[in-house]
């Protein structure tokens, strides 16, 4: 479906797996059950997991549907890395861009029987820092999920 | 991965019972599917069980927004029965626990129900 490439930091427990991915419904699921695994194996409790992976879901949702519109020539990439410190998720698509300043509010009365806008809500609920970064093409975000908060010992 | 709908008919009201996930490209479809189907045969008093629902995204949630406005639009009735506790902490998050009329008794939700 795609192709991974995987390196291991030398002395250190940090390691990053990146997938480049079609535009999808099984580049997301794929991308949901690698944050899943990586959250788990964080050690990181049942319902961090579950907040991290839906918010990762999300993410790969918006760059193969609204960032590239599942449009067979373009890419998502995912990467996956766990600092030690944090779980840093990268996706990034090959769409228009996407300016979360002009998002609307999902929670407003207006809005709040809207049948869509509440994927990037749900990221930033989810995640400790979700950043955005213009790729002119396309958009990169990363997600952060800080291990310190979430861990529950091990 | 995907849902399974069942549908069962009690007093007038039609249980939906919903496993599985409602996510885009799944559960989402069927979904829709499921209210269409029953608003062409004019039951309109539809209650919607997702106990064995565990798993719901954004657009399983725009989803369940569509079926109640739709409903809704229609004349009818759409409440939830049932909620896990991730799905209950995705309404509440989102603002939509107050929006949807939420039970968790099945005889009390069927007897809640305005017959015309």
């Amino acid at each position: 479906m795609g192709q991974s490439e995987e390196e291991h930091l030398t002395g250190q427990q940090a390691s990053r797996i990146t997938y480049t991915l079609e535009s999808s419904l099984d580049s997301v699921n794929k991308v949901e059950e690698t944050a899943e695994q990586m959250a788990k194996k964080a050690g990181i409790d049942e319902d961090e997991v579950f907040r991290v992976t839906m918010a990762v879901r999300e993410a790969a949702v918006n760059a193969v549907l609204h960032g590239n519109s599942y449009d067979p020539e373009k890419r998502i990439t995912a990467s996956f890395e766990n600092t030690g410190d944090s779980l840093v998720i990268r996706i990034t698509d090959q769409g228009k861009g996407l300016d979360p300043d002009t998002l609307p509010d999902p929670l407003a009365p207006e809005n709040l029987l809207r049948g869509s806008g509440r994927g990037i809500f749900l990221i930033r609920s989810f995640m400790d820092e979700v950043h955005f970064k213009q790729l002119h093409p396309g958009t990169e975000l990363t997600l952060i999920k800080h291990l310190g908060t979430a861990q529950t010992g091990s | 991965m995907s849902m399974k709908v069942t549908s069962r008919q009690v007093d007038g009201v039609t249980i939906l019972d919903l496993s599985g996930r409602i996510t885009l490209g799944e559960g989402s479809v069927q979904l829709r599917d499921a209210i269409r189907d029953l608003l062409a045969k004019s039951s309109k008093l539809i209650l919607l069980n997702l106990a064995d629902v565990n798993y719901i995204d954004s657009s399983g949630i725009g989803e369940l927004v569509a079926a109640y406005t739709t409903v809704r639009n229609q004349g009818g009735e759409l409440k939830l029965l049932n909620l896990t506790k991730k799905v209950h902490d995705l309404l509440q998050i989102t603002k939509l626990y107050t929006v949807f009329d939420v039970k968790d008794d099945e005889a009390s939700a069927i007897a809640s129900f305005t017959r015309a």
